[in-house]
């Protein structure tokens, strides 16, 4: 079977040039785009964030955040009930929390939510990836730009026209 | 710009040093992992003697047993603690800096985040031996831990210690995690200009990072998430380890007082453990195009405001010792300030309250040679400021017939000089085998290149 799509590369030295491939791409209806920077950069994520929404990996906080919190507190609840080392008369589990363990629950509740934002910030960008994507180059993590137009080949030359006009040092393939 | 293309070489001083660019930041960062020369090596002979010495005054002390560390009753905690507690103070201002000024947007953190999340994470290390060194049978540490066994026993979380087993776990992990997390994309950036098994190895390491616009959108917010997880836990950690002290009835811990009065003194004393390693860095590396002379002068700012306010904690800790009319409040503090150990209180007045007031003098904070003196007199004076904490009070609490002083050892005082020995090695290690500049967060500090310069400037 024939590629149904192509992926068309654009190198950009600058940071305005490639903000303009972006717009022209845009505006003309490419929208299955790869941005490589090799530093986030505010003017490019303008563009490109534009009509995305919030990324997901704080709700992997918040869930992992809430997990911590339920397991410190079962975790200290549930020991004290099976040894109890009553204090002062004080309940062994206290309404709705016994003051000592809410230091356990803070921390688990941190560590916990770290956790999960790391699985959401690898999961959510795919990594980690064995192999390098297509249109990758080396030049992405020292000082270049590169804008991926993924297309029909029948749209490819339109593609690299844009490019080129919007100012890319190289264009591949 | 013919500045830009020709991009700046690394001159001494650093005053007028041109910005550099983009490629300039690999090429400079990747120069610092070059194979090392002959200085490097005596340092780390030295550094590994040292802890040879310490290492054997370990298994001396396993073997003999704790009478070997001089303790007596009263005076179980003795230097061990001292220094747990030293080192975990240390180990804060690698987090303050990635973390909190992270969220205020202090730019200036970006040149040196890097080696002083190392700093950390290295420090809680040598910080973590000392519950083991201390507990005598460190093969029972895992006690510690909750875990299901056949007794049915758990550890009792109403205990300041257990709490502190687990703020220091979480603190090393989430640290660990958030530089492993800022490390990725710079080891990408190393894997990309690197050849043979090691482009393999940091292939490995680097996850396959792209750079990508997906990559980019869910790092940049879970590194958000990861600085407001650890700036509640920076204050939390120290906080917690000042209860051990001051959930006890031994007058002299017995204040509220001690939360904030640990977290302030552990960013002092980290800030000065960050200049004592950034200042032969940036000398060895030639790094001061990155780590210029303000980067110093807003970490000796720091250093005073902290010391400012650590003196003004010392007062108060006076006062309220007078004010609260407790007898044996009255009767530490008088014994502490006139008995054996006044001159370690006086150290400790003169290292972090007088020495650091030369920082007022802004020359004095670009002066390497005054910054490098302050910052040893900080750490030392940090150290004794938790000696005193811990040895007079226990010295002379309640009771008069359990008064004791304690005499250190050649065991455990080897101990303590080999552990700043282990700190040293692995940070010695560290900056010649990751990169201890952040290639990203310079290069976002950076004007971004623009062709056309009337577009640039809303950035």
């Amino acid at each position: 079977m024939p590629a149904t799509t192509e992926t068309i590369l654009g190198v950009f030295a600058y940071v305005d040039t490639t903000v303009r491939a972006l717009e022209e791409l845009k505006a003309k209806g490419y929208h299955d785009l790869t941005v490589y920077t090799p530093v986030p950069v505010h003017e490019i994520e303008d563009v490109v964030e534009r009509d995305r929404p919030v990324s997901k990996v704080r709700l992997f906080t918040l869930l992992g955040g809430l997990t911590g919190l339920a397991s410190g507190w079962i975790l200290t609840a549930w020991t004290s009930m099976k040894w109890g080392l009553i204090v002062g008369g004080k309940p062994a589990i206290g309404f709705p929390v016994s003051p000592p363990y809410v230091v356990i629950m803070f921390e688990l509740m941190i560590l916990f939510g770290g956790i999960a934002t790391l699985i959401g910030m690898v999961s959510l960008g795919r990594l980690p990836m064995f192999r390098p994507s297509p249109a990758y180059d080396p030049r992405f993590t020292h000082d270049r730009f590169g804008v991926a137009v993924h297309c029909t080949p029948d749209r490819a030359a339109s593609v690299r026209e844009i490019l080129r006009h919007a100012g890319a040092e190289e264009i591949r393939p | 710009m013919s500045e830009h293309e020709r991009g700046p070489q690394p001159i001494a001083g650093g005053a007028s040093v041109a910005e550099p660019t983009f490629a300039d930041v690999n090429r400079d960062v990747l120069a610092t992992l070059r194979t090392p020369g002959n200085v490097y090596f005596a340092w780390m002979c030295v550094v590994g003697l040292i802890l040879t010495c310490g290492i054997l005054a370990w298994t001396y002390q396993i073997f003999y047993g704790m009478g070997a560390a001089g303790k007596r009753t009263p005076q179980m905690w003795a230097m061990y603690i001292t220094t747990f507690v030293f080192w975990i103070g240390i180990g804060h201002a690698g987090t303050l800096i990635s973390a909190v000024l992270y969220l205020f947007r202090a730019r200036w953190r970006t040149s040196i985040y890097r080696a002083a999340e190392a700093m950390t994470i290295f420090a809680v290390l040598t910080a973590g031996l000392f519950p083991l060194i201390h507990a005598g049978r460190m093969w029972f540490a895992y006690f510690l831990l909750p875990y299901p066994n056949q007794r049915y026993l758990w550890p009792n979380f109403k205990s300041p210690l257990v709490w502190d087993v687990f703020a220091i776990s979480t603190y090393l992990s989430i640290s660990t995690v958030f530089f492993i997390v800022g490390l990725v994309p710079d080891i990408a950036a190393l894997r990309d200009a690197s050849t043979g098994w090691r482009r393999r190895v940091y292939a490995m390491l680097a996850l396959g990072w792209e750079g990508t616009d997906r990559q980019w959108r869910h790092y940049r917010r879970a590194y958000g998430l990861f600085a407001a997880l650890a700036t509640p836990l920076v204050l939390s950690v120290h906080s917690v380890v000042s209860w051990d002290f001051a959930m006890a009835l031994v007058p002299g811990w017995h204040s509220t007082l001690f939360a904030p009065f640990f977290v302030d003194g552990a960013i002092f004393s980290g800030f000065a453990m960050v200049l004592v390693l950034i200042i032969p860095m940036r000398h060895f590396f030639g790094l001061h195009a990155y780590i210029r002379d303000r980067h110093l002068d807003a970490m000796a700012k720091l250093i005073l405001v902290t010391g400012l306010v650590l003196t003004y904690f010392y007062i108060c800790e006076l006062f309220t010792s007078w004010y609260s009319g407790d007898h044996f409040e009255k009767a530490s503090l008088f014994w502490r300030l006139t008995g054996t150990y006044w001159w370690a209180l006086g150290t400790m007045y003169f290292c972090n309250c007088i020495a650091p007031l030369i920082l007022f003098w802004k020359w004095a904070r670009t002066n390497t040679v005054v910054l490098y003196v302050v910052s040893i007199l900080v750490l030392i004076g940090m150290w004794f400021e938790r000696f005193n904490i811990i040895v007079p009070s226990l010295a002379h609490a309640f009771y008069p017939a359990a008064w004791g002083i304690y005499v250190p050892t050649i065991t455990d005082s080897t101990i303590i000089v080999g552990s700043f020995a282990w700190f040293f090695i692995l940070f010695l290690g560290f900056i010649k085998l990751m990169p201890s500049l952040s290639i990203v967060e310079v290069k976002e500090t950076l004007p971004a290149p623009v062709k056309d310069p009337r577009h640039a400037g809303h950035h």
